[in-house]
């Protein structure tokens, strides 16, 4: 659904994306991860034909972002980073006014924002001004109206960042739901634990460059090694067992052991089965939580697009 | 068709739905539309009589249409705020991005704001002027007549549009709405000279000039809205952040395109300057068209002011300025270039303050008095062909072709400004243009002008004198 070959855009002298290249197919959510001023809102507003790219091409939708900009925007639902909300119209005079603009009929309008309204806890307040709305109101109206179209394509920037928790969630579960609709959303965030709930891909983007893209687990075992496991006992043991030919155990305590696996799958119950034919009182096998917080701290300082680099 | 202009009237529909939500806006379109035309009614009542008193009736007759033209135009004052901050305003306020997000075409938002800005100050200004005429009915005030009556609503609508049209491409530009503002005196300014100018012509009587003023305003409109059209980029209203003076990058551009790409002086003349003038060439052929009309023109002038000099004899007079003009004396070179080339940049700068229009003046004066001077001489018994070949081509060779390509240069200016350009901004379209106009006049026009100059002061005379005498 989001195909990007080499996408680069410069400011004068300014490289703010460095030749992108992501893939995200219908039903997917890609997060973009990076410091401020990495690129990501340059690559969205690229995505929706609202910058030019210098070089590379990006479809979306199947539309070319340069060639068919005005199909490509009419198919996006974008959530942009400021709301600028129009104070002095209500909720369904503004989310009319979009509707219009993406050329819904009246009736159309009136049921997608009514429904939309309704869904998002808007209703009561619909016909209030946007200038009285709270700021965790404004961005749960920006985000209707960048659905209010109905787009197969959403991008959005920041979604719950000024949300109170229960609106937070609220937004992550509309979102999820999206995603099992087969709409295809790309997110950017700094709330690394909403990434982890939401993405599918992950692309963490430094210096306008992608320096990590993959799955969670992709970019946890390439920042933070291996997957980690962890057998604890009934009791502490006097001695360490012996453990199937090519798995090493890095730390252990008296009643617990680590140990890391490429293939988890194959590994674990041979593990567990030589800890049970050795008498060893296992009570639990599970794997070391490990956070993106902490993959994505390892990408961003020791990356050597940022001279961090210690290795 | 109707599909095309749908979005353009949404735009502007919401713009003006929001613009009737805001006091600061309603109420002085209110106290201008419908207090102050009574007090213009007033004021017209108490002119008249006192006029009358004098028996000098016809300044009431011209005060009358004079106050009805500035009664339209104070609401027209609050469009200049409203266009100011159409783009660069939602920027401020972070409302554009959406917008700019949507399916609409660069020139359906930017007709969609241009109609929002015009539509509810000539609202007011139609409203004002009708409240004024009502007013004088009922007082029993002669109305102006229908023509001029109908020469003010055009004057009062053209105005409206140059007005807030060259406000648009100002807010399209600007980085911020402070920075609007400040600009915004490139409209005042002139827009408060043309008033004054109207007002003369009023008082005047001269009502003919107010339907040339009219033509003049409704093309300017047109060349403002191009502009505002041919630059407005959303990428750059959401790219442009500061509006810091870039010294270093300004001559860089300029430069590079004097330069051309050339390695030294020969190649610059071979490569550089041919170039620029085959990018001008189209300019080239209006401005010869332009050129020869202007002769003609000054030619059937004769017909309107002839002018009969009795005992003309051009043999004594040519020699006494060949006395004044003596061969390899540099002076009258030196004076006779230095007033080229001063018309030259007089042209220039016409032609900056006005998309171009302007620079013409210079060309067509200067052909248009040959023309009449040709035709007057002829008309007293000159012979066309040696005075034509004796007086005026020896050294208009030279000094036509560099009064061209100089004016040329500064039609340039103008198209390249109401051109499309999506790899330049308005900046470098301007600078790039710029150095365009200094590579002819440097490159060809000033040595062009110099030989011309030689020849008029050393040269022309002489050949003249053999031909004619």
């Amino acid at each position: 659904m989001i195909q990007t070959q080499d996408l680069t855009k410069k400011f004068d002298e300014f490289l703010a994306v460095d030749g992108i290249n992501i893939d995200v197919a219908a039903g997917q959510v890609l997060t973009l991860l990076g410091p401020n001023g990495a690129g990501k809102t340059t690559t969205v507003r690229m995505l929706t034909s609202v910058l030019m790219p210098t070089s590379g091409t990006a479809q979306v939708a199947g539309y070319d972002v340069i060639q068919q900009a005005d199909k490509v925007r009419a198919c996006v639902g974008v959530l942009t980073e400021s709301h600028g909300l129009y104070r002095r119209m209500n909720a369904m005079e503004y989310l009319d006014f979009f509707g219009e603009l993406y050329g819904m009929p009246a009736a159309a309008r009136h049921r997608r924002s009514e429904f939309l309204l309704e869904k998002f806890g808007l209703a009561d307040s619909s016909r209030k001004r946007l200038g009285e709305y709270s700021k965790g109101m404004r961005q749960k109206l920006a985000l209707v109206r960048a659905m209010i179209h109905d787009p197969s394509v959403l991008l959005l920037d920041e979604p719950t960042s000024a949300m109170d928790p229960e609106s937070a969630r609220m937004v992550r579960d509309s979102i999820l739901s999206l995603r099992s609709d087969e709409r295809t959303i790309v997110l950017c965030t700094h709330n690394l634990n909403e990434a982890e709930e939401l993405a599918d891909q992950i692309a963490i983007i430094q210096q306008g460059k992608i320096i990590s893209y993959g799955t969670l687990a992709e970019l946890k075992q390439q920042f933070l090694g291996l997957p980690e496991f962890e057998v604890r006992f009934a009791a502490p043991v006097d001695h360490f067992p012996d453990l199937p030919h090519g798995i090493v155990s890095n730390e252990h305590g008296e009643d617990w052991l680590r140990f890391w696996t490429a293939d988890p799958r194959t590994q674990n119950p041979l593990v567990l089965q030589a800890l049970i034919d050795q008498k060893f009182p296992v009570v639990g096998l599970q794997e070391v939580e490990r956070s993106l917080e902490s993959a994505y701290l390892e990408a961003v300082n020791h990356h050597p697009a940022n001279g961090n680099h210690h290795g | 068709m109707a599909d095309r202009f749908q979005p353009v009237w949404i735009i502007a529909k919401r713009e003006i739905r929001d613009q009737f939500r805001d006091w600061r806006i309603i109420f002085p379109i209110v106290i201008l539309t419908l207090g102050f035309p009574f007090l213009m009614n007033f004021t017209a009542q108490q002119m008249l009589n006192f006029v009358r008193g004098y028996g000098a009736d016809i300044v009431g007759e011209r005060l009358v249409p004079f106050l009805m033209m500035i009664v339209g135009f104070f609401p027209l004052s609050a469009s200049l705020v409203i266009a100011l901050d159409t783009f660069v305003g939602e920027k401020e306020r972070g409302s554009i991005e959406p917008l700019l997000n949507t399916p609409l075409k660069d020139w359906q938002l930017y007709a969609g704001k241009l109609l929002a800005a015009i539509v509810p100050s000539l609202f007011g200004s139609f409203l004002g002027m009708s409240v004024y005429l009502g007013g004088l009915a009922l007082q029993g005030v002669p109305l102006p007549e229908f023509e001029l009556t109908i020469l003010i609503l055009l004057l009062t609508m053209v105005q409206a549009v140059v007005m807030v049209s060259g406000a648009v491409v100002v807010s399209s530009q600007a980085t911020s709405v402070r920075a609007a503002n400040l600009l915004s005196s490139f409209i005042i300014i002139p827009v408060a000279l043309l008033i004054q100018g109207e007002s003369i012509l009023m008082f005047w009587g001269t009502f003919s000039t107010l339907w040339w003023t009219v033509f003049g305003l409704s093309m300017l409109s047109i060349l403002l809205v191009r502009v505002g059209l041919a630059h407005f980029k959303r990428e750059e209203l959401l790219g442009r952040e500061i509006d810091v003076l870039n010294f270093r990058w300004g001559w860089k551009t300029f430069r590079r395109q004097f330069a051309g790409g050339a390695k030294n002086l020969a190649d610059w003349y071979l490569k550089a300057v041919p170039a620029a003038v085959k990018r001008m060439s189209p300019a080239i052929l209006l401005t010869t068209i332009f050129a020869v009309i202007a002769v003609i023109i000054g030619i059937l002038q004769l017909q309107r002011f002839p002018v009969k000099i009795a005992g003309l004899s051009l043999g004594n007079q040519l020699s006494q300025v060949m006395n004044l003009l003596p061969v390899f004396s540099a002076a009258p070179v030196l004076i006779i270039w230095l007033q080229n080339i001063r018309v030259q940049v007089v042209g220039l700068i016409l032609g900056i303050f006005s998309f171009s229009i302007l620079g013409f003046i210079p060309i067509f004066i200067s052909m248009a008095i040959s023309g009449y001077l040709v035709a007057m001489l002829v008309q007293n018994g000159v012979p066309a062909l040696p005075l034509i070949v004796g007086l005026f081509l020896p050294h208009s060779i030279f000094e036509i072709p560099a009064i061209i390509l100089s004016t040329s240069a500064v039609f340039q200016l103008g198209v390249l400004l109401a051109t499309a350009n999506p790899a330049k901004t308005v900046g470098e379209v301007w600078i790039s243009a710029l150095a365009d106009w200094a590579k002819i006049i440097i490159g060809l026009v000033l040595p062009l002008l110099l030989i011309g100059a030689a020849i008029e002061a050393w040269i022309t005379p002489r050949i003249a004198l053999l031909l004619l005498h």
